[in-house]
């Protein structure tokens, strides 16, 4: 079939190519070296009853607050010495890890499913809807999270699904406000008026037309939540009404060994460090990513 | 007795909720569009061309109201179907062609899932025939390497090239009415022609009545049957493209086409309309065109002329050319169509 000499005759047609965002998050070093270690916790976290060598609430009588060891006083038997019930260091930390991520991951998956799902809907139908919603949201940020936390936890005792909901009863407000906003744009968007002029339903308009493209902000939004999420199970866990005190966490375990920092200084620190490390490799990975999903960040 | 238009606009009253009032974006339109026919709708930013075109199509959103009116198409009262009813004729027997081409496609899919979904949406085809329809498509829309072009996204592709996939997906569930706004306006002069040439033969090949909304004095003598005027969300005067050009008739329409340089008439002064389109949420109480008609009178300062039929097929909205006042404006029949969907 001849064709017409056009202007608009490209060359060469370029194959679909996926989005440069693996390209960029790969190329960021930071970014890799911290997701490989959340990676790495995860893996640990999985595998602990593989990789601890004692059982974390195993007592060793003989061997209380023993030294980790590279001390003078330690020895190989204990790694990282044993706290003040003569329980392993190591094992606990391990555990710990298990449980941070654990508790991390159910409740940004939770939080986003339903902020992001309630955002979308008062962004696309707003009315009333919306006008409600929006005002609980904002009720919700003027409401300290820890008094209701404390109030949660101290009516229930501390037990795993009151600690969920204790955390997620704020988290989803973030992945609300990001998703309301950014349907709220979108639903003005020209290709959202040319599909809805090719007959496109509500539901298919929201869930197919919009939603991917406002979906990268919220992955991001969700590994910084994470972040925070780890933070806030250790405070609580630190003040006693977190994790049942029959799991080992990070939090209890800081908790355990503040009495103890001047003679044992171990047993505070290393739960400590876990926190930290965790939480800062959680974030540097979010930024990463933000930076790789940002379309003014490509080329 | 003539047949049946594909498309009849009655009294079609579109009105915006704003802080200061109501604001008439679509003010008493009426409009027909025979079966092949193309209609252009012309006239300045603002005048409601657009908001005419979405409240045919029901896609009016809230502050925005179709108040009342009626919008047959082919007899049927497209302002009294159910939202079900509605989506299948979007897209099935009306489609839209917008002004951005890029803007339009949804940036997060290849051109293939478009074309594909709405082939699916009207059950037209499904899978491996949908893909083959949708190559097809972008062929007969002069689209080179169509096989390759369909796996693109939106953004690997040319300005030209884009409006062709939008054209190509408007057409896919062959419609009988197309909408085309201003679909020429972000392109350059060269793919303009192209552009309007592909609808001119689109047009011809599958019988289809296009309404061609543009400010494009030029594209509407050579693409269009018909031509409405429209200006401060009213009809001010419509016929025949030919004569509407060789003997503009309202004050509006003479001024329009004095503003066109044209061959022939070179060194002649480009007379430009002196003010400005008025407020449309305070619009004065008598003609709308009146603050900046030359010929106005004191009686277009007082009340609104009803458009009459001024010769078979022209009809204008003007006191020089008929005595008939706008009826009052208490008539109230609020449909209140605004679609959530």
């Amino acid at each position: 079939m001849a064709q017409p000499v056009t202007g608009d005759q490209v060359l060469e047609p370029v194959a679909a190519t996926t989005p440069g965002m693996v390209r960029l998050l790969l190329s960021n070093r930071v970014a890799v070296v911290a997701g490989l270690a959340v990676l790495g916790f995860a893996a640990i976290g999985l595998l602990a009853p593989v990789l601890a060598a004692y059982d974390p609430s195993a007592q060793h009588p003989e061997a209380i607050r023993a030294a980790p060891f590279w001390h003078p006083e330690g020895s190989t038997r204990f790694l990282l010495g044993t706290d003040s019930l003569g329980r392993d260091l190591l094992s606990r930390i391990i555990y710990g890890a298990r449980i941070s991520i654990f508790l991390g991951v159910v409740v940004v998956l939770l939080t986003l499913v339903v902020g992001t799902g309630l955002g979308m809907l008062a962004g696309y139908f707003r009315g009333w809807f919306d006008a409600v919603m929006s005002r609980v949201v904002d009720t919700l940020l003027a409401f300290p999270f820890l008094i209701f936390a404390l109030a949660i936890m101290a009516a229930t005792g501390p037990n795993l699904v009151a600690l969920v909901l204790a955390l997620a009863f704020k988290g989803w407000v973030d992945f609300y406000r990001v998703a309301r906003g950014d349907v709220l744009a979108a639903r003005e968007a020209d290709y959202v008026t040319a599909a809805r002029g090719l007959g496109a339903s509500a539901p298919h308009i929201l869930f197919s037309e919009i939603l991917p493209n406002i979906i990268p902000p919220i992955i991001v939004l969700a590994t910084l939540r994470m972040a925070t999420i780890i933070i806030a199970e250790a405070s609580l866990s630190f003040l006693g009404i977190g994790v049942p005190p029959s799991i080992p966490a990070w939090g209890t375990m800081v908790a355990d060994g503040r009495a103890d920092v001047a003679s044992a200084w171990w047993i505070a620190t290393f739960p400590g460090l876990g926190i930290l490390l965790l939480v800062l490799c959680v974030n540097l990975f979010g930024e990463g990513l933000r930076d790789a999903l940002d379309p003014r960040m490509r080329k | 007795m003539t047949a049946q238009p594909l498309l009849e606009v009655r009294d079609l009253h579109t009105h915006f909720s704003t802080y200061r009032g109501p604001l008439r974006a679509v003010d008493g339109v009426s409009l027909t569009v025979a079966r092949g026919e193309t209609v252009a709708l012309v006239g300045e930013s603002g005048c409601g061309k657009s908001v005419t075109a979405l409240s045919i199509m029901r896609l009016v959103r809230r502050p925005g109201r179709i108040l009342r009116g009626r919008v047959f198409l082919d007899g049927e009262d497209l302002l009294q179907k159910a939202g079900a009813e509605m989506r299948q004729i979007r897209g099935g027997r009306i489609a839209m062609v917008f002004q951005e081409p890029l803007s339009t496609l949804n940036p997060a899919f290849p051109v293939s899932t478009q074309i594909v979904e709405s082939l699916k949406v009207h059950g037209v085809a499904r899978g491996k025939q949908a893909r083959e329809r949708g190559i097809q498509l972008l062929e007969a829309m002069g689209i080179p390497a169509a096989r390759e072009r369909f796996r693109s996204y939106p953004h690997e592709l040319s300005g030209g090239m884009r409006q062709r996939v939008m054209i190509a997906i408007a057409v896919s569930c062959e419609p009988e009415l197309l909408i085309a706004d201003e679909p020429t306006t972000a392109l350059d002069v060269t793919l303009q022609a192209q552009i309007m040439d592909l609808l001119a033969r689109i047009k011809q090949e599958r019988g289809l009545a296009i309404i061609l909304i543009t400010h494009d004095l030029g594209l509407v003598s050579q693409f269009s049957d018909r031509a409405a005027v429209m200006y401060a969300g009213q009809i001010v005067e419509q016929g025949p493209v030919a004569e509407l050009l060789e003997e503009p008739l309202h004050p509006y329409t003479r001024g329009l086409l004095r503003c066109v340089p044209r061959l022939g008439r070179l060194g002649m002064p480009i007379t430009p309309i002196e003010g400005s389109v008025p407020d449309m949420a305070a619009l004065p109480p008598g003609c709308r065109f009146a603050p900046r008609c030359p010929e106005a009178m004191d009686r277009c300062r007082r009340a609104m002329p009803a458009a009459c039929e001024w010769r078979p097929g022209r009809a204008v909205r003007c006191y020089l050319y008929g005595d008939a006042e706008e009826a009052g404006e208490d008539r109230k029949q609020d449909h209140g169509v605004a679609d959530r969907d």
